[in-house]
Order: structure tokens, then sequence, then C-alpha cells
């Protein structure tokens, strides 16, 4: 299957093209169902691929590269359109397809009777292949092209209701914000190129450990840079909020799952790159990944539209996964990617089923009693809840504690932060549990508008039953619930009741990647592991706690503060600085365009035509007749040249 | 032996199909349209036949065709054509044609085809001249049509914008026509006799480093105004937006293209030394016009200039590579003349199919097209997405060349410039928001779809860029021998050595041999 790999994002292109082609013919649902079974088709190859790696000895499975064409060859610039399959590029694959077949299932559910239903699935097949060349590039410049290619299709599906202004907006700043994060990813290139002549994951790589030491920091922070735009770190989280405008499915693939985490997949691909750079770089990572955590998690606090929550939940949990690669756990930033990819995608697509439910009403507050309306989104969604608040047996469990020990082993400050955060998440996680699917029923008392957009203008309020969605939406829920249930069977830690076979199954499958980069954890921290993971519990028991006395039983006020709900401020400032100076400064360049160098064009022009006053009475001083004259003389000496000097 | 003289054809058929255009009767108005079409259609198959012909592993002038015109002046009638004209050649061959076909003047459209195929001719000419009278003759035919065409068929501040930019090229070309004779002149005593021959006295000229530069200057004003470099840009927007879209598109395409070219084929070829001294300048000029041409961009209300201020900025790209010299950044400008002649002259194409259906320019009257012209969108977000620059189709290719390329030789620049890219996503996504999204008012609501006709002129130039895109190989394989040999001549007549990266060494990785 190895010489396969090529089919991986063959077959959803594939998709992308006959949908093209064809997508009105194959209309609703037909071009979902096509799409679908093109993304599943390539899971199945994913697995096969996935199936042959395993079959081969730990120490064969990295660096098996295929050829397609080369695709930039111009002077010392070698660039091959290849692909790489190893454990990590596998890892990304199967969850990517996986994941991306379920959603793919769903929103032929949640996207039935919409008028642009096959454009839709023509967006979400190119986004898939878009996400398998990002991660099976065998350089830096095939992930490049994946890298632009998921965020052009983010911009398309955050704007897919475009007549929409505030979905158009979205679309454009989650393109534009990322642009800077691009900025990072080209200077890591040119940096890259220079230092070691080639692009290659596997030279760049290989060459780490040659290089100055400020090269190799250059080209992991530059690549942080990149890392930032895409998978919303601070400073440049804030496109992902708004790209809540986009229909739930894709918030589910692309905001939460699969593209967000491409920033994480690139820190773990150049890993030995981190490790070679100054000491400074990784925790200027771990920084950055640790306060974004704690930021969003504060701001998930007081949202009261049920997608914003869960989007500044995502933005807090990949600052997890950043602490992660800061604190060089790449093997635990790659294991919570994956169990978060589970429950953050069941949640989101509870979300949607809920949305659907209520007619596109997307305020909590008018939500509530939901639990029995909707038995099966309720109990996934419950099990989504347990499996990102942290609560053992469930797959968020597991991933969050390997963080957290790491970055314990890191800085006790990181620690610190990380388990706030977790406090937190467990708190803001059980809110929106409770106003969704506990407590009395709002979905009637209408009247007064809140601010929630709905996913279609005009969202209904007052008279009708909230309904269970259909089966194609219910499925991918129970698949996805099972896993966030389980998910954390693939790297378990080395504790005395847990057979030895069954623990760090996930490190040793990366291990040919990570290997002798990894953080090794001290005696110390390894000997704490125990005591970390119960106090990370007791934070859970906390928060959950303080959530039921809060929401449910009404004890204490909900402390919502209006500077959390707009997110510190933050995206206000940002838009007040564009909007006034930014805006002021790109007016005076239009101005002195027009004025300045323009106006001095028109003043010599003056000034001559006075100057010329005098001596224009022996001329006509009209251009048109220079023209003339030129144009004829210029006639004249190609006639000459071509029948007077016989030149043909 | 005698060959067959393809290159003069390339001249001289649009010529003499001007010629016959010209004097046809008005009364036959399809004779003119067929004979024009005839001619234009002609020179794109020997365009594309040379392309077909060209061997890929001759890094020289290929086709040379070589009569002395003017003994005593040592002027001669030299033609050539290598991997950096060829694809500049190519498409204005395809170009000419489609934009003849597809795009309708409305009015005199005997006059109209005649100018362009002049048009056609001159441009032709600049781009395989090899003496350089021969190349000015050429460069100063392009002029006339052009501003006749804008003065004729523009609209309505065209003849403002008509003498506006006949007088900046003017200015310029002044300067270089003093250039060319004081060269000829100068580099007489090493040739042996006056020649205007651009090898001649490329290979055998020595000149003092001051007299260089001042020569280098000559040609580098009427390049930098033709490109236009900033600041010499101001009259492209005007140019741009009056000029018929048929005459924007020549203009966007082909026309700058003579600029970046000449710098290239002229300026740096010719004093080698003098163009490394004057590096720093072109690249803060092409640096600065990168960023202010985006920023100026973003704040027009006229969606076609938007587009022109776009070409001040792409056009830096190019001007930037060429200075860096190392392969990889020169091939990437050469290859960026054609991905930016495709790109921007598929956007003036859809803004012109904007304008004849709407009868405005101006952004703010226009909304929600997307709802009711979705393929029609749908062209214009591709075209739009290789402008940006989007990986996989043609801009990004060039672009990335370019900064990668100049990275060694001009770091701090490329930081800048590679900005450039985020400030390319704003303008056009923010123009492309304003005018296809949201809801379409009344006056948009009966925005035809794109049609039939229409589609045919597109499909050509949307195929290209995602080809070019996917597959730049057999285009990068022909320039580069071009580039390689045009470095070298760099590299043997100045104190220059291009820069290499590391070697690249694969190290083992566990598992393999």
């Amino acid at each position: 299957m190895l010489d396969l790999i090529w089919l991986i994002p063959a077959l959803p292109l594939a998709g992308f093209l006959l949908i093209l082609l064809f997508g009105r013919k194959l209309g609703d649902p037909g071009a979902g169902y096509v799409a679908t079974t093109l993304v599943v088709a390539s899971f199945a190859v994913s697995v096969g691929v996935f199936a042959d790696l395993l079959s081969l000895e730990a120490s064969e499975r990295a660096g098996h590269v295929q050829r397609l064409f080369e695709w930039v060859p111009a002077g010392a610039l070698h660039i091959d359109l290849a692909f790489l399959a190893d454990p990590l590029s596998l890892t990304m694959c199967l969850f990517v397809t996986g994941i991306g077949a379920l959603i793919h299932l769903y929103a032929v559910g949640y996207m039935r009777g919409d008028e642009r239903f096959s454009k839709f699935f023509l967006y979400l097949n190119l986004f898939a292949f878009s996400m398998l060349m990002l991660v099976l590039g065998s350089n830096m410049l095939v992930t490049f092209l994946g890298w632009e290619g998921v965020g052009t299709c983010s911009y398309f599906l955050i704007a897919f209701w475009h007549e929409r202004q505030s979905a158009a907006t979205a679309g454009k700043k989650a393109f534009i914000t990322n642009r800077v994060g691009d900025w990072g990813f080209m200077m890591a290139m040119f940096f890259a190129f220079w230092a070691v002549g080639s692009l290659d994951y596997a030279v760049v790589n290989g060459g780490a450990a040659g290089m100055a030491p400020t090269t190799s920091t250059a080209i992991a922070l530059f690549c942080f840079i990149g890392a930032c735009g895409k998978s919303a770190q601070l400073p440049l989280y804030l496109w992902l909020p708004d790209a809540m405008e986009g229909p739930t499915p894709v918030s589910a693939l692309i905001h939460a799952a699969t593209m967000v985490t491409a920033g994480v997949y690139l820190m773990v691909r150049i890993n030995p790159l981190l490790d070679a750079a100054n000491s400074y770089a990784p925790t200027v990572i771990a920084i950055v990944g640790a306060a974004t955590a704690l930021f969003a998690a504060t701001v998930a606090v007081a949202q009261n539209d049920i997608k914003k929550v869960l989007a500044y939940s995502t933005v807090s949990q990949l600052g997890y996964m950043f602490l992660a690669v800061g604190s060089g756990a790449y093997v635990a930033a790659i294991f919570h990617m994956v169990t978060h990819a589970f429950f953050k995608a069941l949640l989101f697509l509870g979300s949607g089923s809920v949305i659907h439910a209520m007619h596109h009403q997307q305020d909590m507050r008018r939500m509530g009693a939901l639990r029995k309306l909707l038995p099966i989104t309720a109990i996934t969604f419950i099990v989504g809840w347990l499996a990102i608040a942290g609560v053992p047996p469930f797959a968020g469990f597991w991933s969050k504690d390997e963080i957290l020990l790491f970055a314990y082993d890191k800085s006790p400050v990181l620690y610190a932060v990380g388990l706030v955060t977790a406090l937190l998440t467990a708190y803001y996680m059980t809110r929106q549990v409770i106003m969704v699917f506990y407590g009395k029923a709002h979905w009637h008392d209408a009247h007064e508008q809140h601010g929630a957009a709905g996913d279609y203008v005009g969202s209904a309020a007052g008279d009708f039953t909230p309904h269970e969605s259909p089966k194609t939406m219910l499925f991918p829920l129970v698949m996805l619930a099972g896993l966030a249930l389980v998910g954390g069977i693939i790297q378990l830690p080395s504790w005395s009741w847990i057979p030895s076979s069954l623990a760090h199954r996930l490190e040793n499958w990366l291990g040919p990647i990570v290997h002798g980069h990894e953080h090794e954890l001290t005696r110390d921290a390894h000997d704490l592991s125990g005591t970390l993971a119960l106090v990370a519990v007791g934070c859970a028991v906390v928060g959950i706690t303080a959530a039921v006395l809060v929401y449910a039983k009404h004890k204490v006020k909900p402390i919502e503060p209006k500077i959390l709900a707009d997110g510190w401020g933050y995206d206000r400032a940002v838009s007040w600085v564009m909007g006034n100076p930014g805006r002021r400064a790109f007016d005076g360049v239009a101005w002195a365009d027009a004025k300045v160098i323009d106006g001095a064009v028109d003043g010599t022009g003056a000034l001559v035509r006075k100057a010329a006053g005098q001596v224009r009475k022996l001329q006509s001083g009209n251009v048109r007749n220079y023209a003339a004259a030129i144009g004829a003389a210029v006639v004249l000496l190609l006639l000459w040249f071509v029948v007077g000097r016989g030149i043909l | 032996m005698i060959e067959f003289p393809i290159l003069t054809l390339l001249v001289v058929v649009p010529a003499v199909g001007a010629l016959l255009v010209a004097v046809i009767s008005k009364r036959h108005p399809d004779l003119v349209k067929v004979t024009a079409l005839g001619a234009s259609v002609l020179t794109g198959a020997l365009a594309l036949w040379v392309l077909f012909a060209f061997d890929k592993s001759d890094s020289g002038f290929q086709f040379a065709s070589r009569h002395a015109w003017i003994k005593p002046w040592g002027i001669s009638w030299h033609l050539g054509i290598d991997g950096i004209s060829l694809f500049l050649v190519v498409l204005t061959g395809v170009l000419f044609p489609l934009v003849i076909v597809g795009i309708d003047p409305h009015r005199d459209h005997k006059r109209y085809l005649s100018w362009m195929l002049l048009l056609e001719a001159g441009v032709m000419g600049s781009f395989i001249s090899l003496d350089l009278f021969l190349f000015f003759v050429f460069f100063e035919i392009v002029l006339v049509p052009m501003y006749f065409l804008i003065g004729g068929w523009g609209y309505e501040g065209r003849v403002y914008a008509a003498t506006k930019f006949f007088l900046f090229t003017m200015v310029g070309s002044a300067f270089m026509l003093v250039g060319i004779v004081a060269t000829a002149i100068l580099a007489k005593a090493d040739n042996g006799q006056v020649t205007f021959d651009l090898i001649k006295i490329a290979e055998n000229a020595e000149f003092a480093a001051g007299t260089g530069r001042w020569l280098f200057f000559a040609f580098a004003i009427a390049f930098a105004v033709k490109v236009p470099l900033f600041p010499l840009h101001t009259w492209l927007p005007d140019a741009h937006t009056q000029a018929p879209t048929g005459g924007s598109v020549i203009l966007a395409a082909v026309l700058l293209k003579m600029g970046t070219y000449g710098l290239l084929r002229f300026g740096v070829y010719l004093f080698p030394e003098a163009a490394l001294w004057a590096r720093p300048l072109f690249f803060t000029l092409a640096t600065v016009g990168i960023i202010w041409g985006a920023i100026a961009a973003t704040m027009q209300s006229d969606l076609k200039r938007v587009v022109a201020y776009s070409s001040v900025a792409h056009l830096g790209f190019i001007v930037l590579g060429t200075f860096a010299l190392t392969t990889t950044a020169v091939t990437g400008g050469v290859m960026q003349n054609i991905n930016h002649g495709l790109s921007t002259g598929a956007l003036f194409i859809l803004v012109g199919m904007i304008y004849e259906r709407r009868h405005t320019r101006e952004i703010a009257q226009l909304n929600g097209l997307q709802q009711v012209a979705p393929v029609f969108a749908a062209a214009f977000m591709v075209v739009m997405l290789s402008s940006i620059g989007v990986p996989g189709l043609n801009g990004f290719v060039g672009e990335f060349m370019v900064l990668v390329g100049s990275f060694a030789t001009a770091r701090w620049w490329v930081t800048i410039a590679a900005a450039g890219v985020i400030l390319a996503a704003l303008y056009l996504l923010w123009a492309y928001q304003r005018v296809f999204h949201g809801e379409p008012d009344e006056a948009n609501s009966g925005f035809a779809e794109l049609n039939w006709k229409e589609a045919s002129l597109l499909l050509p130039m949307i195929g290209l860029i995602v080809f070019t895109g996917v597959y730049p190989k057999p285009m990068l394989d022909r320039i580069e021998p071009s580039v390689k040999a045009f470095i070298a001549h760099v590299e043997e007549r100045s104190n220059y050595h291009e820069p290499a990266p590391a070697e690249p060494v694969l190290v083992e990785l566990e598992g393999e041999g």
C-alpha cells in the first residue's frame, strides 16, 4: 500500500473535480454522498498505508518519500511535489480522513435543502485534499501549498452564506489574519533554503544540528508565527471566533478538528529544529501557548452563543498543544490534538444538532431542558463535556494530564497556568451543558432578541418544539462519542496498574519522528505523575461543582463581566487601530500618491506649458499631431526596411 | 543557409495586417474583422511554432536573423529569441487574438483593429530586437497606437490619460535615445567600429565605471517609467483606467513588461557593474512600490484603479528579482512577467465585463454579484486568487522564486516585500467582498451571468493560470538556461559572484539503506 500514498489526497481531489463538473446533476443529497464516499475511500487507503507501516520494524517506518514530479526547479532551488509517509503524517491522515468522513456524512443531513448544497461539498472536498497535502508534503513548500489551500477553503466556507455581510467579513478576516502568519512561514522557508539548500524536511531537520543556532532559532520562530496564524494563537487568534459564521459542520471540521491543528503539526514536524534552536525559542512557544490557553478560557466563561463558547474553547485547547510543543512534549501535543479532534468535533456537531433543532437559534439563554427532546444529542454532548473537562477515563483526561506533566517539568508557573485553565474549562463547559440541556426551557420566551447571530438570518423564536436530528447526523455523533470515551487508550501513562503493553503506544509509534528531541522527564516529575493527575482531576471537579452551584442550583450569581464577554476588548482594540490610525495612514498614502507624486507631475506639466507659451505659436502643441507624425515616420522606416533592403 | 525568417514574420505579419485593415473600405466591416483576426491568429500560430521549435538546451539566441541596415552606423535588423524573451513573445502572440476576437470596442472597428495590429508589431519587435537602434524604433512605435487607443476608445478622462501616458514615456525615451547613441559611440573603440549591436557591445565594450553608470541610468529611466517603478508610476492608473478594456489588457499584460524586460536585457546586461552599484536603489524603489502600490490599491474606489495599482505592486516583485541577480530570483522574475500578464489581463477583462453590464466601475455601485452570477464570480475568484499568489496557481510560483532567490542578496528588502502578500489579500478580498458578497440591490440584481463567448475568452487564460501553477517546469526549463547565461555574463563583466546555498545533505534516516 505504501506506493498508494498519492491516492490519499487524490481521492478527495477527484471528488472536487466530479462535483465541479457534475455538481448540479448530482444535486442534493447526491453530491454530498459522492463527497463523503471519496473521503471514506481516502480513509480506507490511509488505514492500508498505516497497516503497512505498522508491519515494518519501528526503525524503518520513517522517511518513505513518493515523488510525483518536479514542481519548482530553478537555479539552486529544486522542489518536488512529493509525499512523505511516516508515523506522524499517517497519524494526521487517519484522523483527518476519519473525522472528515464523519463530518461529511453529518453535513449531508445538516445542509439538506440549502440552495448551494453541492457547492458546499465542492469546497469540503477541496479542503480535505488541501489538508492532506499539508500533512503529507515531504517538503515545506508542498505543506505550504496545503496550508494556503486550507486557508482559502476556510475563507470560502466561512463566507458560505455570503449574502450575510457578517459572514463575508469573517471570511475575509480569517484569510487576511492567516496571511500575516503565512508571511512568517515564507520567511522560515527563505532561511531554511539558504541554510541547507533545500526545503525537504529530511534535509532541513537533518541539518538542524549543524546550523548556527541563530538560524535554527529563526526558522523555528518564523514557523511559529505561521502556526500562530493558522492555529489561532495570541496575538493572531482573532479570526477564529468570527469564523463561527460558517455552517456548523465547517466549524467542526476546519475550525476545531483539523485545519487549526496544522500549526501544531508543523511545529512537531520540525521538532529537531526546535531542539537545536536557542533555548528561548521553545520557551517563547510555551509561554504563548499557556497565555492563549488561559486567555481564551476566561473569555469562554462569559459567552452566550453556543458556538462561540466552543470557539474560544478551541483556541484555549490549541494553546495547550503549543504549551506541550514548547515543553518538548511533542507526543503529548499530537495526543491532545487527536483526542481534542474527537471531543471538539463531537461538541461542535452536537451544537449543530441543537441549532438545527432550535431552528437556527444559537443563544444558549434561549435553550434549556433539551436533554429530553434530544436524547442522543444530549448524551453524546455530555460525553464530549466530560472528555474536555478532564474527567477520567474520558480521552481528554489522559492527554491534558500528559501536557500538564511536561509543563510542570518545564516551569511551575506554566503548570499553574495550565491547571487554572483546566479548572476554567470544566467550569465553562459545565455551564454550557446546563444552559443547553438542563434547567427550564427558554425557547418559547421569545420577544427580547439577543445578540447571537443564527446560522441563517432571522432565526425563529417561539412556536416550535425542538426535534432530534436525522440519522445521518446522529451516527457521527455516536461514533465520535465512542472515540471521545476511549480515545485515551492510544497513549496511557506507565502507572503500575496499567499493563505495560498498553502504555505509551503513541509514543512508541511516533518514536522515529521525535526520538532524541522529545524532552526527557526528570525523575522528580516522573514520580509525581500520579499526584499531578489527582490534582488535575481535583481541578475538574472544582470547576464542575462551581458551575453547578452557579447555573443549576443558582446559589451564586453568575460572574460574567462584560470585559470577558468582549474578549478583554482585544478584538475591538485591534479593529480600532486598523480603522482609525491604520485607515488614516492608508488614506495618507493614497492622498500622497494623488497629490504629491502625481501633483508634482501635473505641476511640471503646467509649468512647461506656461514656459512654452511663446514657442507654442510655432508648433501645434497637439500631442496627437506629434504622435501621428511619429507613426507615419515609423511606418515609412519599416517599409524602407522591408522593401528597400529586401529583408524578406 | 537561408533560414525561414520566422522572427521577421512575427513583426511583419501584424504590421501588414494593420496596413491592410487600414486600407480596406469601411463598407466591409466583416472583411476588416476577418483580416485583423487572421493576422493576429497567424502571428499567434507563429509564436506557438517558435515555442515548440525552441531548443531548451540552448541558452543563446535562437532563430537569429541578421541583416545590415544602415551600414555606416552599424545598425542592423538583428532579431533573436532566448528563454528570457520566449514567453513574452508567446504571451503577446496568444493574447492579441483573444483580445481582438473577445473584446468589442463598440465603435470604429476598422481604426481600432488597425492600431491594435500595429501595436502588436511594435511589441513583438521590442521583445526580439537585438540591435539597440532597432529596439528603440519598436519601443517608440508602441507608443503611437497605444496613445490613439486610449484617446480614441477610452472613457471620460481619456485625453488627459493618453497625453500623460505619451509624455511620460516620451521623456523616458528621450533619455534612452541619448543613452543608445552615446553607448554606441563610446563603445566604438572596443568594437573597432560603431555598432548598435546589443551582443557585440555587451561582450566587448569596457566603460569606465562613471560612464557606465550614466549610461545605465539613461536606459534605466526609460524602463523605470515603463515598468512603472515607484515614484514614476502615476501615469499608469490613469492610462489603465481610461483605456478601453482591450487596451488595458494589452497594457498590463505586455506593455509594462517592455520595462522589466528592458531593464534586464539592456540595463543590467549592458552595464552589469553599474547595475550592481545601483542595486540598493532599485531594491528600495521596488520594495516601496510593492507596499505603496498595495496600499494605494486598497483605497481606490474605482475597481479598475484597484487592479491598476496592484500592477505597481506586482511589477515591484519583478524588479526586485531582476536586480537580486540569483538564478532563482531572475528566473522567477521572468516568469512573473507572464504570470502577471495572465492574471492581471484576465482581471481587466472581468472588470471590463462588469462595466459592459453596469456601465460603472465604482465599487460602491456594485454589490451582491455572486448571488446573481455565481459562475462569473467563480471566474473572478480564481483569477483573483492567482493575483493574490495562492499556491497551485501561477502567481505563487514566480513570486516565491523571486522572494526566496532574492533573500541571499536583498534580505531586508525581501522581509518587507514578503509582507506585500498580506496587503495583496487585503485589497483584493476587500474589493471582492464589496462587489460580490452581500445581497444585490435593484441595479445589480439583473446582472447577467457569464455567457459562452465570454467564457471562451477566459477559459484559456484560467487554464494557463492553473497549469502554470501546478506544473511550471516546462516554462522554467526554457527560461533557466538563458538566465544562467545572463548571470554568467554579469559575473564575467563585474566582480559579482552569485551566492549559492549550502549543498543539500540528505542525512541518512533511520531505516533507509
